[in-house]
């Protein structure tokens, strides 16, 4: 049994938290230095070359990539032979994004009661937490900035078994064809497909963590992301919805079994600042 | 395409005139920031025959809610939010003075007869180039709204702030041109 302590996990949520804000990862950098290369529009290709300037001048000043500092999206791989000493791990993993949050200088955009008062918390708390259990003696911690601009277009449907394979791809197509340039494209599309309706969306999310355009080691999964990708290309949206031949960057779906009546499909849809960091403790 | 267009806000209304879709402007002068809260705010003050908290005759607003300043800094990262959540209120803001808005993504019909109907603008800047954006704004000072922290309206100064014009008086949109010049039918 290896022993954590609770301090040292609020101390590394508090440095992800900064460093997803901050730092553009290589993967989102290459795949946006590629779509300046492929892209048909001039201003597409400029508006690019800004996002890259964007991300040069928040990695040299510590100014966040975009001032919608998200919400913290929280996964937690917890080991079975780890032992949380020293306080209570949801407790750490938030008080580490207030102290993240306030240490930034990041945007606090978390309201208490979303359909009344909607007051802000006032330090990004609390984030949403998801924990797995795996079997090893470490603890993996991953932290998404997740912007609302691109969360608010994502989209869930319980297809029908008959809809199949093509009722997936013009689901996906339609809701980035209706997106328009409100996400922020060009996207990374994370699709769940499978499972039940709440762990579609999980899927969905958690497919954006993989890194941007690598390809699912299923080969009909990534068949079917390569003709989404395709399609959604043809839409002609652009960077920022100004016209253009790369809406998206990458789609990544993440497959699982589901039931005999059911073909749930979730779509969630990550803007070009895709933010994330990980540390394994 | 023009470019370079520079212009100074509050915004003439012969300069109003000369702005097309797909033209690129650089703004210089004061421009008040209003998101969501402000916006439910600024209506409801105008419902009730309050007093606003700055004449809106002219103005241009900028949808954005900053993150805070360091110790160093102007103003944080600074960029635009999604327009379109501001579509409810935005046809009042306009009959009622706000000549020019600057954010991102497209806007509903009933905004867009608006802004022909009283000869506004909008315009659409980079959506995620806050840090970017941030370096074209000079002065920051919250007037109103305080309590809502990053949603408070700001009086900027701001300095070659770029923005490309999104939807003019004669009823083009950039959004609906862009698409349809390079979309692929299968």
């Amino acid at each position: 049994m290896r022993r954590i302590e609770a301090s040292t996990i609020i101390q590394a949520v508090a440095q992800l938290c900064q460093q997803a804000n901050f730092e553009l990862g290589e993967d989102v950098l290459a795949a946006l230095k590629q779509a300046q290369q492929d892209e048909e529009s001039p201003l597409g290709r400029e508006v690019l070359s800004q996002l890259i300037e964007n991300a040069r001048i928040a990695k040299e000043e510590h100014l966040p990539l975009c001032q919608d500092c998200g919400t913290a999206v929280v996964f937690l791989e917890i080991g079975q032979e780890t032992h949380i000493i020293g306080g209570d791990l949801y407790a750490a993993v938030e008080e580490g994004v207030s102290l993240g949050y306030s240490q930034g200088y990041l945007r606090k955009s978390i309201v208490g009661q979303p359909f009344s008062a909607r007051i802000n918390t006032g330090d990004n708390t609390p984030p949403v937490i998801h924990t797995e259990i795996v079997p090893s003696d470490q603890l993996k911690i991953t932290l998404m900035a997740k912007g609302s601009g691109a969360e608010n277009m994502s989209r869930l449907a319980m297809l029908k078994p008959s809809d199949g394979r093509q009722g997936i791809i013009d689901l996906v197509v339609r809701t980035i064809d209706e997106a328009g340039g409100n996400p922020c494209p060009p996207l990374i599309v994370g699709l769940g497909i499978g499972g039940t309706a709440e762990k579609a969306m999980l899927l969905a999310k958690k497919a954006l963590l993989r890194p941007v355009a690598k390809p699912s080691p299923d080969p009909e999964a990534s068949e079917l992301e390569k003709e989404i990708l395709s399609r959604i290309n043809d839409l002609g949206i652009g960077p920022l919805g100004f016209g253009g031949s790369i809406t998206a960057l990458a789609v990544h779906a993440e497959v699982m079994p589901t039931h005999i009546a059911s073909l749930p499909v979730a779509v969630n849809l990550q803007c070009h600042s895709a933010r994330h960091k990980e540390i394994t403790l | 395409m023009i470019n370079n267009f520079y212009i100074t806000s509050p915004i003439e209304a012969e300069v109003i005139e000369k702005l097309t879709v797909g033209t690129r402007v650089l703004f210089s002068g004061v421009i008040y920031t209003a998101r969501d809260a402000a916006h439910h705010r600024l209506v409801q003050a105008l419902d009730k025959g309050d007093k606003l908290p700055f004449d809106l005759n002219g103005q241009a607003l900028y949808y954005m809610g900053p993150s805070p300043a360091a110790p160093d800094q102007v103003i944080g990262s600074a960029g635009p939010t999604t327009s379109s959540r501001m579509d409810i209120y935005t046809p009042r803001l306009i009959a009622d003075g706000i000549r020019a808005m600057i954010g991102k993504g497209n806007r509903s019909p009933a905004v867009k007869e608006a802004i022909k109907k009283y000869k506004a603008v909008y315009f659409t800047t980079i959506g995620g180039a806050g840090a970017l954006l941030a370096k074209s704004i000079r002065q920051v000072e919250v007037i109103a709204y305080e309590d809502l922290g990053t949603e408070a309206i700001l009086r900027l100064n701001v300095e070659n702030f770029p923005a490309i014009v999104a939807n003019d008086i004669y009823g083009e949109d950039l959004f609906d041109q862009g698409k349809a010049r390079y979309q692929r039918r299968k």
